[in-house]
């Protein structure tokens, strides 16, 4: 037996031997995931946690008291039967573990990686509140990586049934999470359903965005084939709005549209200088790396800036994912310039853990006012003010207030705005009755997710603003309910 | 998969290519350009349309070949395939009776300048049509142009063809004429672009540029193509490409566009050592 048959085969003894007492599961510390070393990560674009083995994976699902009141199902935007998955890990049953999950989220792989686990199904954890600690909390999205991940060496995905065709077809604009998770759900009941993607690859966000080294772009690939082989249409390089209108997706016998064309507009800081070259908005940046695998440069044909120094401003996700990839295209000093202080930052514990790590230096309660450049129009520079925090704002954060005199600069060739997008507004523009409200969003009930217009539908980004992954998958799920339902019943 | 279904050189290093498109054909209107990509690896470049035509199903461009990507696609054949293509982009030229309009196109830009004549003269316009190369070979489309113009006028930097002189010579010239001017229309090189808005705000004519600037997606989520129109930053792909030339900053934008020249340069020599 190898080493880690001895290990898996003694979590497996623990387990036959007696049920463990709710006492006895909360005495097992979390189970770290293995790590790629922070030094040897930022020379690569490879995935920074390893993924649990069945040893690491049972142990952990050990911690799980299997409430009776589960509140991590509530706590889930898909609602997840977690107790359920997370004993059938522990019983080593990982096809019935995978299939549950499946019930209700098409993008386990995805979810069990880049979900704010620690804001949702984690921080409702009854073990983490008997521990008084978030982080002790069962490691519940890193279950549902390894469920997925078995899955998929398996070789093998079960396909979910459909049902006989219903001859209504339905149009799907964004091919993101959002997207993904109606053209699912919709197809099951037998619809005819086509994915519309601006750009030559589909998955939005989780293509363009998320850096391969949080989401390997393979396992995008593979939910969207997957989605394929269900009978699912995909349509790449069609950008509703101008090619089609929504009215003209009518006209072409659509009988349903769902508009999931996410948040992609950047913001920019309107300062002095922004449009200097080697300033990017982040979506940009990311763009180029992830997408068109700037990285490989010039094995691939995108190219991107080669950085000594960048800034990047922002304290989110996005600003952290920035950062690292600046690192791993070997810049020498990455700074993250954010204007609030560091329990501010709306990034995930994890990413801006990683960050640290990785020698992304963090230059907080700091705002830039303008960029500086050379004659030939690079920036060479940027000037920054100090802040200090004064009375919560709308957001309930506290306000950051520039110190007077205080402004310093930085020396850099490359900077990077991730300061947050706005919703796309390419179809809203073209499609006059879909109201919006003044940030640009997509007006839509928040059970149905229709739309103004009959007949369209509309969820993630683009009427949440710029959110999460798994929030636009759980406004998928829910207008997928409302379609199949308009579908059937043909009411408005 | 996009077939192209002809191809040829028309200079040297300019080239013609008629592309399999029957949706875009059917909704592309004048001043909308594509974005394609040629293999996997490749990158997404903005390209203006020159000619389409919706009831046989296709796209004309007309491209010089300026870096790796211009020289990759230069290189397909009838019969093959494009990797990519996504359009129609941008927002359309808007068309209105405005009485005289001068279009210039300068090199290259002679053929986005193509459809804007046509649907320009179709809404009642007279239209003079300026056409400028560095030399002789470099005036392409004039039978085309001068079949959809009132008037045409060309000009060579060498003189080898035309008049001897600038676009904005022959510009000046016609002002001089005493012509009656309602709306210029310049696509070429920017600093072309450029002095042609100087001239006419000299002379109070209203003038629109096309702008061709560096793009990722082209739908308005990158910001690579952001130029400053009257102070304002806007996006080339979605809030253009035409703009008000005597609000552009030029020299931003000429300074923008060589922000990858290393890059190029070196994935040219790469390429051309294969």
């Amino acid at each position: 037996m190898s080493e880690k048959e001895v290990a898996a085969s003694g979590a497996v003894e623990i387990m036959e031997e007696k049920e463990l007492t709710p006492k006895e599961r909360l005495k097992i510390p979390p189970v770290k995931m293995p790590e790629q070393d922070p030094k040897e990560r930022i020379r690569n674009v490879n995935e920074v946690p390893y993924g649990y083995d069945e040893e690491l994976a049972k142990t952990e699902a050990m911690r799980c008291l299997q409430c009776k009141k589960a509140p991590c199902i509530k706590g889930c935007p898909v609602e997840i039967d977690i107790p359920a998955f997370v004993q059938f890990i522990l019983e080593g049953k990982y096809r019935e573990s995978i299939n549950k999950i499946k019930e209700t989220n098409i993008l386990p792989a995805v979810c069990g990686r880049v979900c704010p686990q620690e804001e949702q199904c984690q921080m409702v954890c009854i073990v983490g509140k008997s521990l008084k600690s978030v982080e002790e909390a069962v490691q519940i999205g890193k279950l549902e990586r390894f469920a997925a991940d078995w899955e998929m060496e398996q070789g093998e995905v079960e396909m979910p049934e459909i049902k006989p065709p219903t001859g209504k077809k339905v149009a799907i604009v964004g091919s993101g999470p959002a997207g993904l998770t109606v053209a699912a759900d919709v197809r099951k009941e037998g619809h005819e359903v086509t994915i519309f993607e601006a750009l030559h690859k589909p998955g939005g966000v989780l293509m363009y965005g998320i850096p391969e080294f949080r989401l390997p772009k393979a396992i995008v690939m593979r939910e969207v084939e997957n989605l394929q082989k269900m009978g699912v249409d995909l349509r790449t390089n069609m950008v509703i709005g101008k090619i089609y209108s929504i009215d003209e997706l009518f006209e072409e016998e659509y009988d349903a549209v769902f508009v999931g064309t996410g948040a992609g507009q950047p913001l920019f800081m309107r300062i002095p200088g922004e449009n200097l070259n080697g300033v990017y908005s982040a979506n940009e940046y990311l763009t180029r790396a992830n997408l068109m695998q700037a990285y490989s440069f010039p094995e691939t044909d995108t190219p991107i800036a080669r950085s000594k120094n960048v800034a990047v401003f922002g304290g989110g996700n996005v600003a952290m994912d920035a950062a690292r990839t600046a690192l791993r295209l070997g810049a020498d000093n990455v700074y993250l310039v954010y204007r609030r202080s560091r329990k501010e930052m709306p990034a995930r514990i994890e990413e801006i853990e990683h960050a640290e790590e990785e020698g992304v230096q963090f230059y907080l309660l700091q705002n830039p006012v303008r960029f500086i450049g050379d004659e030939d129009g690079w920036v060479t520079a940027i000037e920054c003010i100090k802040m200090e925090l004064g009375e919560p704002d709308e957001s309930g954060r506290r306000r950051p207030i520039p110190i007077k005199g205080s402004e310093f600069k930085i020396e850099v060739d490359t900077c990077i705005v991730a300061i947050g997008n706005a919703s796309n507004p390419l179809v809203p523009n073209t499609t006059p009755d879909i109201a919006t409200n003044k940030w640009g969003n997509v007006v839509a009930d928040s059970e149905t997710l229709k739309t103004s217009k009959e007949g369209v539908f509309a969820g993630g980004d683009i009427v949440l603003g710029a959110a999460t992954v798994i929030l636009a998958m759980g406004q998928g799920r829910k207008a997928a309910v409302a379609i199949n339902e308009y579908l059937k019943t043909g009411e408005w | 998969m996009n077939k192209i279904l002809e191809k040829e050189f028309i200079t040297s290093d300019v080239f013609r290519m008629r592309v399999e498109a029957p949706e875009i054909a059917r909704k592309r209107k004048a001043g909308q350009f594509i974005i394609l990509r040629t293999c996997d690896e490749g990158e997404r470049i903005p390209l203006t349309i020159a000619d389409a035509n919706a009831e046989e199903g296709w796209l004309e461009l007309v491209v010089q070949i300026v870096g790796k990507t211009t020289k990759a696609l230069s290189l397909l054949e009838a019969g093959d395939s494009l990797c990519d293509l996504v359009g129609p982009l941008g927002r359309p030229t808007h068309i209105e009776l405005y009485g005289t309009v001068v279009i210039i196109g300068g090199g290259i830009g002679i053929a986005p300048s193509y459809p804007i004549v046509q649907a320009m003269k179709a809404a009642g316009n007279h239209m003079i049509s300026i056409l400028g190369g560095r030399t002789k070979e470099l005036v392409i489309m004039e039978d085309k142009m001068r079949a959809t113009s009132d008037r045409v006028v060309i000009t060579t930097d060498d003189g080898t063809y035309g008049m001897k002189g600038l676009v904005t010579d022959a510009l000046q010239r016609l002002i001089d004429e005493g012509v009656k001017i309602d709306l210029v229309v310049a696509i070429g090189p920017p600093i072309m672009m450029k002095f042609v808005s100087l001239m006419t705000k000299k002379y109070d004519i209203p003038t629109l540029v096309s702008l061709n600037t560096i793009m990722v997606d082209g739908t308005g989520m990158c910001g690579a193509c952001r130029v400053s129109v009257g102070g304002e930053t806007k996006f080339v792909c979605v809030d253009g490409p035409e703009f008000d030339g005597h609000k552009v900053d030029f020299d931003e934008m000429m300074k923008r566009l060589r922000m990858y020249e290393e890059h190029e340069k070196e994935s040219m020599e790469r390429f051309a050592s294969k």
